[in-house]
């Protein structure tokens, strides 16, 4: 069960070897957090990953979960609930693209697309549903700024995130009253793996800042939370750019 | 709604919190009317169990049940025998009240008060049920002279996992298992509770003022035998040489020859009174370290440095809260938590360390209550045993408060001391066994008795109780 603060118990991460999952589950099992799973595809780095948070005192587990392949979703994860209740479901899984490169491969523009947006469906009404059947938990998806407003350089994995927000957004009314809490969580540019080698965008912050804005996310059991939290200002003021500007715009 | 309820039993799907309204989960809440529909819907519990509820007084997560059943104890509510000579089946010496375990205290004062007989222990609220006073085995500003309420209660009713209704009676290990058993023995539906005869219903109160946290200590030890009731409120805010300060608060029930001429014809007329409710919807943060340091700063300064014998009604004495509805909405959406553990005598210097750390980190916290306790009771998981126990309130969206309590619970453990259940919502479970050495004894029980483990609470899987 979560406590006072909203931290949990137990935590399922999809997309166990996500920097920024880590990062969270690290914050947490220093609070609270006793029991982990971590889903993922199979592979060294998961299980590493497993071993390090054991290190910090966490029963930490791995599965073996794939957000391409939505038909198994629900015997993967269900496995998970029928274990015990889970008090926090972190969506953590994605792949950003190339965007130069997948405009001229579509087969590989979908993958985002699938990996981002129709992944997360599946995995996340099937989790939706175990978790209203607890009659608590928090389903937290890390969504991105980069949804909030396709631009030019990397509307593919935009518009796969924009979808995955009003996905979340849409998810987290339906379960409005069922004891269930959704967040949406929209970082701006995070120095992880994933952006390892790219050109740092203005307000670059860290997994750990994410971690620690989820921390406080959970406690106020907020619905929205942008990181740094001051994107929040700048994204609301970039959203209404008229089009020929926002074009133009090196972001 | 699930077929699996009686037809007609009132029963609902809504979302339930502690008294403190943090860490809300959704069950089924039902409200048996009768002991059969209360059997009935122990058998309809379903996969997630269910909890007994009563006024939702306990400020954390005791009376709550994410995804099962939460059983409101309220429409049991009917008084079965008041027996004021002692003759009847009750078992009890004259004053013993027989009673539904919805029945709340204040009721039993309004019924029982005119007939010359008080409830043997009190919160601080009086809108708690019999069934919540005996499932926390609270206790009142009495403590060091009456002991733990369930000291009071003479024999039981319990409806237990299989469906059976048990008459448990004191001092046996399923008594002492309930009596602070948070529910998790089964449903109590009934109790026969001995009383304390009182003359008026006025209170004689002396106050006093204490400047710092020694000064406390050394008044309430010197003098406490000599009082029925006592307690100390204490500002927290206060630092540097007035850390601690406090005003004393103790007295006994008027006798008639105490009360005025004119008061003294309706001697125990029982008129609580009551001001609006606190608004639905306060903004989050009103309650900040300056605003409550000011607060803590006119309430004692307005403190009498001495007064004795002042006549107050009970409300006045010991439900000082009780005369605002709904006061726990001031803290917003984020909710509060209440902080109460007790350190055994002999360990004061623990105490010293943990009221200094208070006020050293300025937690924005409204008059905390310190009051010394007597002989502990029976019961496994009873909270109280001799020594100090302080209690306060801190809104829960501070940042930093869950480490922080988390450290003065390692405080509290290291001293053989231990945190309220009824007011927990986020102890860390690993020090629950040290705190209640019977705490094995507790689990094996239930194991025993409800093997399936039909009663659960979103306390008892956060502390795997
Ligand atoms: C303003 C205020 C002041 C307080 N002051 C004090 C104080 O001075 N001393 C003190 O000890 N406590 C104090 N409390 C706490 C309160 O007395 C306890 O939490 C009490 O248990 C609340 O009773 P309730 O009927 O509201 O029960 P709930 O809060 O609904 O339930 C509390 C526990 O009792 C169990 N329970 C309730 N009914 C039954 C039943 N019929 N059968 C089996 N189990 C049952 C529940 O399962 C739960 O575990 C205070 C609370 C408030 C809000
Ligand atoms: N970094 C940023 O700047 C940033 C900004 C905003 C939002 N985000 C979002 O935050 C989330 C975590 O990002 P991160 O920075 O922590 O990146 P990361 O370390 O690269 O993590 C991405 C995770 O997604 C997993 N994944 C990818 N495809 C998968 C699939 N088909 N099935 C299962 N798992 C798959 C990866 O697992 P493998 O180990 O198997 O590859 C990895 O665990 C992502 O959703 C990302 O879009 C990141």
């Amino acid at each position: 069960m979560k406590d006072a603060f909203g931290t949990p118990q137990s935590l399922l991460v999809l997309g166990g070897t996500s920097e920024i999952a880590l990062a969270t589950a690290r914050r947490l099992i220093a609070r609270r957090t006793r029991t982990v799973w971590l889903a993922g595809r199979p592979s060294p780095a998961l299980e590493a990953a497993a071993e390090q948070l054991r290190a910090l005192g966490a029963d930490a587990r791995t599965l073996a979960f794939d957000a391409l392949e939505p038909g198994s979703h629900e015997e993967v994860l269900g496995k998970v609930f029928a274990e015990g209740d889970i008090d926090m479901v972190l969506l953590a899984f994605g792949i950003l693209g190339d965007q130069a490169r997948d405009e001229g491969d579509p087969v590989a523009a979908v993958r985002v697309a699938q990996t981002n947006y129709t992944g997360a469906v599946s995995a996340g009404l099937v989790c939706a549903r175990a978790l209203q059947a607890q009659g608590h938990g928090s389903l937290v998806v890390l969504s991105s700024v980069a949804g909030e407003r396709a631009r030019r350089s990397n509307f593919i994995y935009g518009s796969s995130k924009a979808g995955l927000d009003a996905f979340t957004q849409g998810l987290g009314d339906a379960l409005h009253g069922t004891g269930v809490h959704v967040m949406v969580v929209r970082p701006g540019f995070v120095r992880s793996k994933m952006t390892a080698g790219l050109e740092e965008a203005p307000m670059a912050t860290t997994p750990e800042a994410v971690a620690t804005a989820i921390e406080t996310g959970l406690r106020r059991r907020s619905e929205v939370v942008w990181v740094p939290g001051a994107l929040r200002l700048v994204m609301s003021a970039l959203r209404h750019a008229p089009r020929a500007v926002f074009r133009r715009l090196p972001v | 709604m699930s077929g699996d309820t009686v037809a007609d039993m009132p029963a609902e799907t809504v979302s339930v919190t502690g008294w403190g309204r943090t860490a809300p989960s959704v069950a089924r809440v039902v409200r048996p009317r009768s002991y059969e529909e209360a059997v009935e819907a122990v058998r309809g519990c379903g996969r997630r169990g269910g909890i007994a509820r009563g006024l939702g007084r306990a400020y954390g997560d005791a009376a709550q049940n994410a995804g099962g059943a939460v059983l409101d104890m309220t429409g049991l509510d009917r008084i079965h025998i008041i027996d004021t000579t002692g003759s009847s089946s009750t078992g009890g010496a004259a004053g013993t009240v027989m009673c539904d375990a919805g029945v709340s205290l204040h009721r039993l004062m309004e019924v029982l008060l005119p007939l010359g007989w008080f409830v043997p222990v009190t919160p601080g609220t009086r809108y708690v049920t019999v069934g919540g006073a005996i499932g926390a085995d609270i206790h009142g500003k009495n403590h060091h002279v009456s002991g733990a309420f369930s000291r009071h209660v003479l024999s039981l009713e319990l409806l237990t996992a299989d469906g059976q209704i048990r008459t448990v009676e004191r001092g046996t290990p399923l008594f002492d298992a309930t009596a602070g058993g948070m529910g998790l023995t089964g449903v109590i539906l009934s109790a026969a509770v001995q009383l304390h005869p009182v003359e008026t219903s006025l209170m004689t109160v002396d106050t006093e003022r204490a400047m710092d946290l020694d000064d406390l200590m050394a008044r309430l030890t010197a003098t406490d035998h000599r009082y029925r009731y006592s307690v100390a409120w204490i500002d927290l805010l206060a630092r540097g040489a007035s850390t601690g300060r406090s005003v004393l608060t103790r007295g006994d029930h008027a006798p008639l020859d105490a009360l005025p001429a004119r008061a003294r014809r309706e001697p125990l007329t029982f008129r609580p009174g009551r001001l609006p409710a606190a608004p639905a919807h306060i903004p989050e943060g009103l309650l900040g370290r300056r605003t409550v340091g000011l607060f803590n700063e006119l309430w004692y300064r307005k403190a009498p440095r001495s007064l004795t014998g002042e006549l107050q009604k009970i409300s006045t004495f010991f439900h000082p809260l009780d005369g605002v509805p709904h006061w726990n909405r001031v803290y917003g959406r984020s909710g509060f938590v209440q902080y109460q553990f007790v350190i055994g005598y002999g360990k004061e210097d623990a105490l010293r360390r943990i009221v200094q750390r208070i006020s050293g980190r300025g937690c924005p916290s409204f008059l905390a209550v310190l009051k010394r306790f007597g002989d502990a009771d029976p019961g496994w998981l009873s909270f109280p045993m001799p020594g100090w126990t302080l209690a306060l309130d801190i809104p829960a969206n501070l940042p930093g408060l869950g480490g922080f309590l988390d450290e003065l619970d390692e405080e509290v453990a290291a001293a053989d001391g231990r945190v309220y259940l009824a007011k927990d919502a986020r102890l860390r479970p690993e020090l629950l066994a040290g705190m209640y050495p019977r705490l094995g004894d507790f689990r094996a029980l239930r194991a025993d008795l409800d093997p399936r483990g039909v009663f659960v609470s979103d306390l008892s899987r956060r502390l795997n109780l």
